[in-house]
């Protein structure tokens, strides 16, 4: 048969030498190799008592800021949205009433605003989309369920304090880390 | 007690020798055929104090050549149902032929002398010690042994050559590698 | 013979058992451990410190698993293929010299239960018998899979049992005697066989590790083709029967293996210990240390090549058989007679 294109290679089989023929000599040379790894340091950690530290710049789970009054910073622009490649984010604004001012920052606040977590691709965009620097990622994992709807996350588990990195955390940020060293 | 012991075994030798033609399953006949190797090796250990031909029935027969049998058979896959009609022509000349081997035995061994002469410490020392079973073996029986092991270098031989693939005929389709 | 003469080897008995079950059991822990530390893990740590009530744990599991014994299959022989497997491993222990003679009560006892004139043989019937518990059990399943792995267990042993035979020939060129007992005190002190028969050593290793079917020869349960080999079928401590069955055959062959090449329970300067001090039994008692010491860096070993070493093809397993080990024990054995023909006078 001829060749489609010039960059057929055509392996060659050598043929074994004797002391290669005999494979003790590699075979003592791949367990000189695993009893190195015998006496290497492990690279296991010990979960719950111990835990992975990951960079301070790790995207995880969301959160919603509160500014310094304690007021809620988002208004719901929907620029987190736009720019989701993954269109995970959903929100309904609302308008701000009187006596509300405690709770949200400017006239118009997120009534509704939900995150879905499966499809939620953790890309940080939304971060750098949001104009009110209300919307971060933190260090903490959506813990597993056996529910699809309780991936949807609402503002009951968004809104800053609700501790939910005190709950489950399977990491430590570089950080705590360095902290808990200290 | 010797004697007793001695009809005990060779009941259950029996018993199982019976159960292997007995059988319809191929498998459990070969099993059973097992356990009477098992038996008669008993007999050898026990009565004659003969370990080394015991050990060597079990290894060679029990252990080699029977777990061959039930390779073949497991291969073959063969089962109670999958059992031939035979004939009843084919049938009574089984039972003749069988018959006159058992005739031929019968008379082989009705005048043979069984007592073992000398004492019984003797007797013992003469057939069960590996040493006296090889000194014996390559003096007295030195002819028949060598015969015996030509033999089956040629059986070996045989096997190897009847197992051989045919390189005369060419492979079609696929050229072989070079 | 009285009970009471009998008793020191019941005594023994119990105690082969005990600690046969106790190695075997350790054994599959080790394993894990083994195969953890030479992967950069640290492997079952949880139960008990460091993990060491793991293979109760694991012993408990197996009591606990439902029992499953298919519709289709032969039950009796189904049941009986483990027993067989078990059984056959566990008999072989009564002809190894655990140690020396040790004096209680001013009985001489002796370390072995009994010194049969023909312990290799013996150790090689019960070794040949203890296929069938693979091959019945493979059968009984009624399962293809483990059908392929029982053929395959059965070919595989019978195969290698030939050049095992061959090595051990030519051990006995050397040693001129069968008992086991005989072979270790021939070895006293540093005259152990491994010196005289380094090939034979090397090919009973080779033809150990594959009638214990362990890597790379454990072509009867390989997972990767045969899902579970001969043992697919099985559950509960029927499964924990040959899986115990596997770690017994490799105490027992650790303990064969050091008895025939490695002096068994002598060790060096035993003499100058025994003047020094003038105690048998302390002599004998570090005897068998010595010797659990070379069983149990047997059994690293076994686990150290399963960890290392990749399957072989059932094709290269046969030619490595046949092709390969079996010549080189003809040509040991002719080569160790020349030997002795002109060494010896």
């Amino acid at each position: 048969m001829q060749a489609l294109s010039n960059r057929k290679k055509v392996l060659e089989q050598k043929k074994m030498t004797l002391v290669e023929r005999l494979y003790l000599p590699a075979i003592f040379q791949g367990m000189g190799i695993t009893l190195r790894h015998f006496f290497r340091r492990k690279a296991t950690v010990h979960y719950p008592e111990q835990k992975r530290s990951v960079p301070a710049v790790f995207r995880g789970l969301h959160v919603l800021r509160k500014d310094e009054n304690g007021a809620e910073r988002c208004t719901a622009c929907g620029l987190c949205a736009v720019a989701c490649p993954a269109e995970a984010i959903t929100m309904e604004g609302g308008e701000r009433k009187a006596g509300e001012e405690h709770l949200y920052r400017e006239e118009k606040y997120a009534v509704k605003y939900e995150i879905n977590m499966l499809r939620c691709i953790f890309c940080g965009f939304c971060e750098d989309a949001c104009p009110k620097e209300a919307i971060f990622l933190e260090t903490t994992f959506a813990p597993a369920s056996y529910d699809r709807n309780d991936f949807i996350y609402g503002k009951d588990r968004l809104v800053e304090g609700f501790k939910r990195h005190e709950l489950v955390s399977p990491i430590t940020t570089l950080k705590e880390a360095q902290e808990a060293n200290k | 007690m010797l004697t007793s012991a001695f009809y005990f075994i060779a009941f259950v030798t029996i018993f199982f020798a019976i159960m292997v033609v007995v059988s319809k399953n191929p498998i459990h006949s070969v099993l059973y055929l097992v356990l009477t190797f098992f038996c008669i090796s008993a007999n050898y250990i026990f009565m004659l104090d003969a370990t080394f031909v015991g050990m060597v029935n079990v290894i060679v027969y029990a252990g080699a050549i029977m777990v061959l049998f039930l390779y073949v058979l497991m291969m073959m896959n063969l089962n109670a149902i999958a059992e031939q009609k035979r004939s009843v022509l084919f049938k009574i000349s089984a039972a003749v032929t069988g018959g006159m081997l058992l005739l031929v035995l019968v008379a082989a061994l009705k005048d043979a002398n069984l007592q073992i002469q000398g004492s019984a410490l003797e007797a013992e020392q003469r057939i069960g010690s590996i040493k006296v079973l090889g000194y014996v073996l390559y003096s007295k029986y030195q002819l028949p042994f060598e015969v015996a092991s030509i033999l089956f270098l040629v059986a070996m031989i045989g096997a190897v050559v009847l197992g051989k693939k045919d390189n005369s005929t060419k492979t079609i389709g696929i050229e072989p590698v070079k | 013979m009285t009970l009471l003469s009998l008793l020191p080897t019941l005594i023994l008995i119990v105690a082969l058992f005990a600690v046969t079950m106790l190695v075997a059991l350790y054994s599959t822990f080790a394993e894990r451990k083994v195969a953890a530390f030479l992967q950069d893990r640290v492997g079952p740590n949880r139960a008990g410190p460091g993990g060491i009530f793991q293979p109760l744990a694991d012993g408990v599991k197996f009591f606990m698993k439902e029992e499953v014994i298919p519709v289709a299959s032969n039950k009796f022989l189904f049941v009986l293929g483990p027993c067989i497997a078990i059984m056959c491993a566990l008999m072989t222990g009564i002809v190894v010299p655990w140690g020396d003679t040790l004096t209680l009560f001013g009985a001489s006892i002796p370390l072995q239960i009994v010194d049969l004139d023909i312990g290799i043989l013996y150790v090689f019937a019960v070794v040949s018998v203890g296929v069938y518990g693979i091959m019945i059990g493979g059968w009984a399943s009624n399962n293809k899979f483990s059908l392929m792995g029982a053929i395959r267990a059965s070919s595989q042993i019978i195969s290698y049992e030939i050049s095992m035979g061959l090595s051990i020939v030519a051990l006995l060129l050397v040693t001129g005697t069968m008992s086991l007992h005989e072979i270790v005190t021939q070895q006293h002190g540093m005259h152990w066989n491994i010196f005289y028969q380094p090939l034979g050593f090397l090919l009973f290793l080779i033809c150990a590790f594959a009638e214990t079917n362990r890597t790379p020869f454990d072509l009867p349960e390989c997972e990767t083709e045969l899902v579970g080999g001969y043992h697919t079928e099985y559950s509960s401590m029927k499964l924990g029967f040959y899986l115990f069955s596997e770690y017994i055959n490799m105490f027992i062959s650790g303990a064969i293996m050091a008895t025939l090449f490695f002096g068994g329970y002598n060790f060096p300067f035993m003499d100058n210990l025994l003047q020094a001090t003038g105690s048998q039994n302390l002599v004998t008692i570090i005897g068998t240390a010595f010797l659990f010491l070379k069983i149990f860096f047997f059994i690293f070993f076994f686990m150290w090549v399963r960890w290392t070493i990749p399957r072989f093809r059932y094709d290269q397993l046969m030619n490595l058989g046949w092709k390969g080990l079996i010549p080189l024990g003809i040509f040991n054995v002719v080569a160790t007679a020349v030997g002795l023909l002109f060494f010896r006078n």
